[in-house]
C-alpha cells in the first residue's frame, strides 16, 4: 500500500491514537455544551414561571405546580392557565423556529436563511390573516385552533415553493435565494397591510397583535398542537442528519455521494414550512430566533448535524424563553410583545455572532 | 469485470453541443485514463455525465448495465466522482466531512467499518494532521485533499476525478497521483482523470483521451495518442514529443499557432 508520507511526521505510527478515539474529544465537548444549554433552558423556564406581575413567591408556585388543589382559584389560573403554558410555549415555539432555521440554512446553503428573512413567516402570517379576516373557521365548523395554522401552513408552503421554483429557474446561488426572499418579505408585508386595510376593527386588532408576535395567548391546546407537530418533524430531521451534514461540504459533493439533493431540499423545506407555520400560527411573527439560534449552535457545536440540529432547537428555545422573561420584566406590569423583544435582542446578537464566526474562520 | 463502456456519446451544455460521437475502447483493469483537452472542451461535462449526474445522448454502460437505468444508490456505490470545485469552507471538521460522506448514503454500514475506512483514508492520503481542523481554516489544497478523501473513503471501483490536483503543490500532486494509481490497481477498477498538465498526464496515465474541436481526437497509450498533429488540433500549439534521459516521453512546446481563436 502506498501511503503518502506525513510531512509533519508528528508521531510514529505505533504511538498514534486512532482518529475515531481522537474525535471522541469533540463528541464529549459537544455533549457537554448540549447539557449546559439544556440546563440553561430548564433554568430559564423555571425563572419564567416564577416571574410575573402577580407577585407569587417561589414556595407557593412550586407547591401550586406539585399540588394544584391547594391553590386558590386565582392562583391556580395564574399558574396553570397563564404562566405554565406561556413558559412552555416559549420553549416549543423557540425550538421549532431554531430547528427550522438551521435546516433552512443547510439546504439553501445560506447563513442568512431563516423563516423570517426569507418571507416564510410573513407568508404564514398572510395565510393566517386571511383566515381571521374572512372567518374561515365559522363556515367550516372547525376550531380556529386548526383553521388558522392550516391557512398559515398553506401560505408558508406556497412561499417556499415559490422560492424553490424561482431559484431553480434562475440558479440557486446564495445571492438569488436571499434576493428572492427579501423581495418576498416586502411583497408579503404589503399584502398583509392591504388585508389590514380592509379588515373590520375586530379582525384588525387580531392581525396587528399577530404581526407583533406574542406568546401571551398561549393555551394548553395550542401548546399541544405545536408539540405534536415538533415531535412528528423531529424524527424526520434525525433521519436526514447525515445527508444534511454531507451537504455542508457542497452540493456537488453530496450529489457525487449519491444524495438526491433536490428531493432532500424539497422535503426539508416542506418540513420547515410545517414547523414555521404552526409556531407562527399561534404566536404571530417572532423573528430572528430562526436566524440567531443556528448561528449560536454553529459556534458551539460545529456543523455535524447530530449536534447542530438539537443545538439549534435548544438555542432557539433558550433565546425565546429568555426573551419572554424580558418581555414580562422590562416594564413591570406590561407585557411587551415577544416579537419586538426578540428583534431588539436578536439583531445585535446576530451581528456579534457573525463577527465572531468571521474572525474564527480566518 | 468492472468497466465503463462508452459508445456514441453526445453531450450538450445548455443548447450548445459540446462533444459528439465519443467512444472509449475497453481498457484493462487498473487503468488510469487521462482526460485532456483545452479549456471548455467538455472534460467536466463528460465526467459529470459518466457519473450519471448530467444529461447525455448515446450509451454509457457500467458493468454491462446501462448507466441510465441504474438506481442512484448503486451507481454512487460503484462510481467515485470528484467535482472540480473544492469542498466549501464550513465549520465542519475534515473527519466529519469524510465520515458523513459514508454515512449519508450507507446507513447500513457499521460504525466500526466507517471508522476503519476513514482512518485508512486519512492515513493513505497523509492528511491525519488535518483530521480535526475545520474546513474553513484549511487552505485550498488541503480542502482538495479532504474532497478526495470523501471520494476514496467509499472505495469506488470507477474513479472520475475532475482536476484532482489543481490546487496542490508539486509534492502533493505526485503524492495524490501515486495514491490514485495504487487504489485503481488494487480495486482493479478504472480511473478517469481530467488534467491540465500534459506532462504529468503522460507520466502517470496508462491511456490518454485527448479532446478538441468537439470530439475525441485521440485515445491510446501516451506515446501513441500524443502527436504534434493532435497537439496542434487540440491546443493550437506547436509541440514536440521528446524522450527524457530515463526514456519517459514528454511534450515540449515551441509556440502557439497564429490562428488562436478568441478565448
Amino acid at each position: 500500500m502506498t501511503v503518502m508520507a506525513d510531512p509533519h511526521g508528528v508521531s510514529p505510527p505505533a504511538a498514534r491514537i486512532p482518529l475515531a478515539v481522537g474525535y471522541r474529544r469533540f463528541v464529549f465537548r459537544r455533549l457537554f455544551w448540549l447539557l449546559v444549554l439544556g440546563t440553561a433552558l430548564v433554568l430559564s423556564v423555571a425563572i419564567n414561571i416564577l416571574t410575573g406581575p402577580a407577585g407569587l413567591d417561589i414556595e407557593s408556585v412550586i407547591i401550586g405546580i406539585l399540588n394544584p388543589s391547594s391553590l386558590s382559584v386565582t392562583e391556580r389560573i395564574i399558574i396553570w392557565e397563564v404562566r405554565l403554558p406561556y413558559a412552555l410555549m416559549a420553549v416549543v415555539v423557540g425550538a421549532c423556529l431554531g430547528l427550522a432555521g438551521a435546516e433552512m440554512q443547510t439546504v439553501l446553503n445560506n447563513a442568512l436563511a431563516s423563516p423570517s428573512t426569507l418571507g416564510v413567516m410573513y407568508a404564514a402570517t398572510l395565510g393566517a390573516s386571511l383566515a381571521i379576516v374572512f372567518d374561515l373557521a365559522g363556515p367550516l365548523g372547525v376550531s380556529e385552533n386548526f383553521v388558522v395554522p392550516i391557512c398559515a401552513f398553506v401560505g408558508a408552503v406556497a412561499s417556499v415553493l415559490l422560492i424553490l421554483a424561482l431559484s431553480r429557474t434562475y440558479g440557486a446561488t446564495v445571492d438569488t435565494v436571499v434576493l428572492f426572499g427579501i423581495a418576498l418579505v416586502f411583497a408579503l408585508q404589503a399584502l398583509i397591510s392591504l388585508i389590514q386595510f380592509v379588515a373590520d376593527s375586530d379582525s384588525l386588532q387580531q392581525i396587528v397583535f399577530w404581526t407583533m408576535g406574542s406568546l401571551a395567548r398561549s393555551t394548553w391546546d395550542k401548546l399541544m398542537i405545536i408539540s405534536v407537530v415538533f415531535a412528528i418533524c423531529l424524527p424526520s430531521s434525525i433521519r436526514h442528519m447525515w445527508k444534511m451534514t454531507s451537504l455542508r461540504g457542497g452540493e456537488g459533493f453530496a450529489l457525487s455521494f449519491g444524495v438526491s439533493v433536490e428531493r432532500l431540499r424539497l422535503i426539508v423545506l416542506l418540513r420547515v414550512s410545517v414547523m414555521t407555520a404552526v409556531a407562527v400560527a399561534f404566536t404571530g411573527v417572532i423573528g430572528f430566533i430562526g436566524l440567531v439560534g443556528p448561528h449560536i449552535a454553529r459556534l458551539a457545536f460545529g456543523e455535524d448535524h447530530r449536534f447542530y440540529l438539537p443545538g439549534s432547537a435548544l438555542a432557539g428555545a433558550f433565546i425565546l424563553s429568555g426573551a419572554s422573561i424580558a418581555s414580562k420584566s422590562l416594564v413591570p406590569g406590561i407585557l411587551i410583545p415577544d416579537g419586538i423583544v426578540t428583534a431588539l435582542i436578536g439583531i445585535p446578537l446576530f451581528l456579534v455572532l457573525l463577527l465572531i464566526q468571521r474572525r474564527r474562520s480566518r | 469485470m468492472t468497466g465503463l463502456r462508452i459508445k456514441n456519446l453526445g453531450l450538450q451544455y445548455g443548447s450548445n453541443v459540446v462533444l459528439s460521437d465519443v467512444a472509449f475502447p475497453e481498457t484493462p483493469e487498473g487503468s488510469l485514463i487521462g482526460v485532456l483537452g483545452p479549456n471548455g472542451v467538455g472534460k467536466s461535462t463528460l465526467l459529470r455525465a459518466m457519473a450519471g449526474l448530467g444529461p447525455y445522448r448515446g450509451d454509457i454502460w457500467l458493468d454491462d448495465e446501462p448507466l441510465r437505468d441504474m438506481p442512484m444508490r448503486r451507481r454512487a456505490g460503484l462510481i467515485g466522482y470528484l467535482p472540480q470545485e473544492l469542498p466549501q469552507r464550513t465549520t465542519l471538521v475534515a473527519y466529519e466531512a469524510v465520515v458523513s460522506a459514508c454515512r449519508a448514503v450507507r446507513p447500513d454500514m457499521a460504525t466500526q467499518a466507517v471508522e476503519d475506512a476513514t482512518e485508512e483514508t486519512f492515513e493513505r492520503l497523509g492528511i491525519r494532521h488535518l483530521a480535526f481542523k475545520a474546513l474553513s481554516t484549511l487552505s485550498g489544497g488541503q480542502r482538495q485533499m479532504v474532497g478526495l478523501a470523501q471520494i476514496v473513503v467509499r472505495r469506488p471501483t470507477i474513479l472520475l476525478l475532475d482536476e484532482p490536483i489543481s490546487a496542490l503543490d508539486l509534492r502533493w500532486q505526485i503524492g495524490v497521483l501515486d495514491v490514485v494509481r495504487t487504489l485503481t490497481r488494487q480495486q482493479r477498477g478504472h480511473c478517469f482523470m481530467a488534467l491540465h498538465d500534459i506532462n504529468i498526464a503522460m507520466r502517470y496515465c496508462d491511456y490518454i483521451a485527448l479532446f478538441g474541436d468537439g470530439k475525441l481526437l485521440a485515445f491510446g497509450p501516451p506515446l501513441a495518442a500524443m502527436t504534434p498533429d493532435v497537439l496542434r488540433q487540440a491546443y493550437r500549439i506547436e509541440g514536440r514529443i521528446e524522450t527524457c534521459s530515463r526514456g519517459k516521453p514528454f511534450v515540449v512546446t515551441d509556440g502557439v499557432l497564429a490562428d488562436l481563436p478568441a478565448y
